[in-house]
């Protein structure tokens, strides 16, 4: 479908350009102005042109220090959880049952934990595994695993990652779930002629269906763990030490904790920064993949 | 569809993973909090209600819940408003920088919550807003109005573009045309936008928590409020948790049938 070119669809676009301008132009102006200053406060400025972003990338000084390691802590996990989400989400949306009251109730369970505010799902995991009163805690600590996120750091790593596999495996499996049912079943017919086995069923069938969600799933499930603030907030604090403290916690610690104004928006912007280059390159696969779909259809 | 084999497993240990935290959640708020610190107990032994009838009874407790809903409900029908045309404008029409806004608008959903904590605080402060669901209302829509036009846009594509020439035909106006056509064929589609913007707002913490100090606290800020200053009051943290958990799940109910096609975001 060609789309006609009409510069009067600018009044359409018109309200939704202004209301998040207002929310993103604005403060993002605010933090580029905070960013090239010092203050000590009682609201008093200096100048400091591009010092802090000279700081900020040197690992010798302690804001650089800081902000690699979180930076380096948070692509380390953002690797571990799409390495084991986006895999346990295709299988988990290939067992879905095919038809009957059990398709409601598996997507409600799949889809409960996505909506549960995330100081809660951090909360839930604390109780949950906590030694003394969680059951996961308790019963790890009676099987003769000396399990405690608050004081070891593979404990607390562990538990992170098992929370969000937990919080958001659903999102990939109902992402690819949504994907398999545009699946005809005319599909599977051939390939049951040809004798195709079920790998090659997965192959040449389910996974090129999967491939646009697929894509969807790792960009939002990147850019969420990336970004991911609350829920380690809430069960580890960043601790033990500051083996859990991802470059969200450290940014708030600067900015609200310590109201470094400065140090905190140079932070915010080489942050929003990497994640603008990874959001363009996302976007770039995105959209040629929506091109090269129908004319891969017209050929074939 | 072809499944694996073994998969009535697999769905069923992956339920029960997901099911197991939070019966523990529940579990712990029927409890009394001498029955949650002395014994290890698989289920409630002395049940009770005492942790809901105080969250029920207290106002600082349930005027949480009110203020969470009032931003949630704002933030989803001012993002449905503006995000309805601008999905009909991507959708139909292409204009001077069309991909680029559009690139734009999805960089913002993207954008870190805590990059915008302090500047919003600021903004917010300045205009007369902090602590009121207004200010936590317009804040979400930095991520929620992308979103919206993200999956609307992929529902209006899914209408046939001849509906709207044979409208236009047939003497509709443009916004006569967008109430009494466009609308209800989408009706689907503004639900799946309205789901996951109720979803993304009621989830969020700490734009929420920044913005808000005392009239507008929504309940998840008073959760972490009460667990630092109470000490250990488990069973009214997790009865509150429980709370929370609840219109989520109403939600999901209602809109169990288009879930699939929703977090595809209408783009299968």
């Amino acid at each position: 479908m060609d789309k006609t070119i009409n510069q009067k669809a600018w009044f359409l676009v018109l309200p939704v350009f202004a209301v998040v301008a207002f929310s993103a132009i604005l403060p993002l102006m605010t933090v580029v102005n905070y960013s090239m200053q010092d203050t000590f406060g009682n609201n008093q400025f200096f100048w400091n042109g591009v010092g802090w972003f000279k700081e900020l990338l040197d690992p010798s000084t302690d804001l650089g220090s800081r902000f690699l390691a979180s930076l380096g802590r948070n692509l380390l996990f953002s690797a571990i959880i799409l390495a084991i989400e986006v895999p346990l989400g295709i299988v988990v949306a290939l067992s879905m049952p095919r038809e009957g009251w059990t398709v409601a109730v598996c997507l409600v369970i799949l889809a409960l934990p996505l909506l549960i505010p995330w100081n809660v799902v951090g909360t839930i995991w604390q109780i949950f595994g906590r030694p003394d009163i969680g059951l996961l805690g308790y019963t790890l600590n009676s099987l003769g695993f000396d399990y405690n996120y608050v004081s070891n750091e593979f404990d607390a790593w562990a538990t992170v990652i098992v929370m969000d596999v937990w919080h958001w495996t659903s999102l990939v499996a109902l992402l690819c779930y949504a994907g398999l049912k545009s699946i005809p079943d005319a599909y599977y017919q051939a390939a049951q002629i040809d004798g195709a086995s079920r790998w090659a069923v997965f192959k040449a069938i389910q996974l090129p269906k999967m491939n646009r969600v697929l894509l969807i799933a790792v960009l939002l499930r990147f850019m969420d763990s990336f970004m991911i603030y609350t829920e380690p907030f809430v069960v580890t604090g960043g601790g033990p030490g500051n083996s859990t403290t991802f470059v969200s916690i450290e940014l708030v610690k600067i900015a609200l904790g310590q109201f470094d104004l400065g140090k905190a928006a140079a932070l915010s912007l080489v942050y929003n920064l990497i994640i603008l280059i990874v959001c363009w390159v996302f976007y770039t696969v995105m959209t040629n993949a929506g091109v090269e779909r129908p004319a891969k259809q017209g050929g074939a | 569809m072809h499944s694996i084999p073994g998969r009535r497993l697999i769905i069923s240990l992956f339920l029960i993973f997901l099911l197991l935290p939070i019966y523990w959640l529940v579990n712990m708020s029927f409890k009394t909090n001498s029955e949650i610190v002395t014994t290890m107990t698989l289920w409630p032994h002395q049940p009770t209600l005492e942790n809901y009838r105080r969250i029920f009874t207290d106002e600082s407790w349930y005027s949480g819940y009110i203020n969470s809903l009032t931003y949630v409900m704002i933030n989803t029908v001012i993002s449905i408003a503006v995000a309805l045309p601008a999905a009909y404008g991507f959708s139909r029409y292409r204009f001077l920088g069309d991909k680029h806004l559009f690139f734009w608008l999805l960089s913002n959903r993207m954008a870190p919550a805590a990059v915008f904590a302090l500047p919003f605080f600021n903004l917010y402060s300045a205009i007369n807003l902090f602590d009121t669901p207004w200010a936590v209302a317009l804040a979400h829509c930095i991520f929620n109005v992308p979103l919206a036009v993200w999956i609307l846009e992929g529902f209006v594509s899914g209408v046939p573009r001849e509906i709207d020439e044979t409208a236009f035909l047939d003497g509709y106006s443009f916004p006569r045309f967008f109430v009494k056509i466009l609308v209800p064929l989408i009706a689907s589609g503004i639900g799946v936008a309205a789901f996951f913007c109720f979803m993304f707002s009621w989830v969020e913490l700490l734009l929420a928590r920044t913005l808000t100090s005392v009239n507008a606290k929504p309940i998840s800020a008073i959760m972490t409020r009460t667990v630092s200053a109470a000490g250990m009051d488990w069973g009214l943290l997790a009865a509150a948790g429980v709370l929370t958990i609840i219109p989520g799940a109403l939600v999901i109910w209602f809109v169990r049938n288009y879930i699939a096609r929703g977090f595809a975001l209408g783009r299968v």
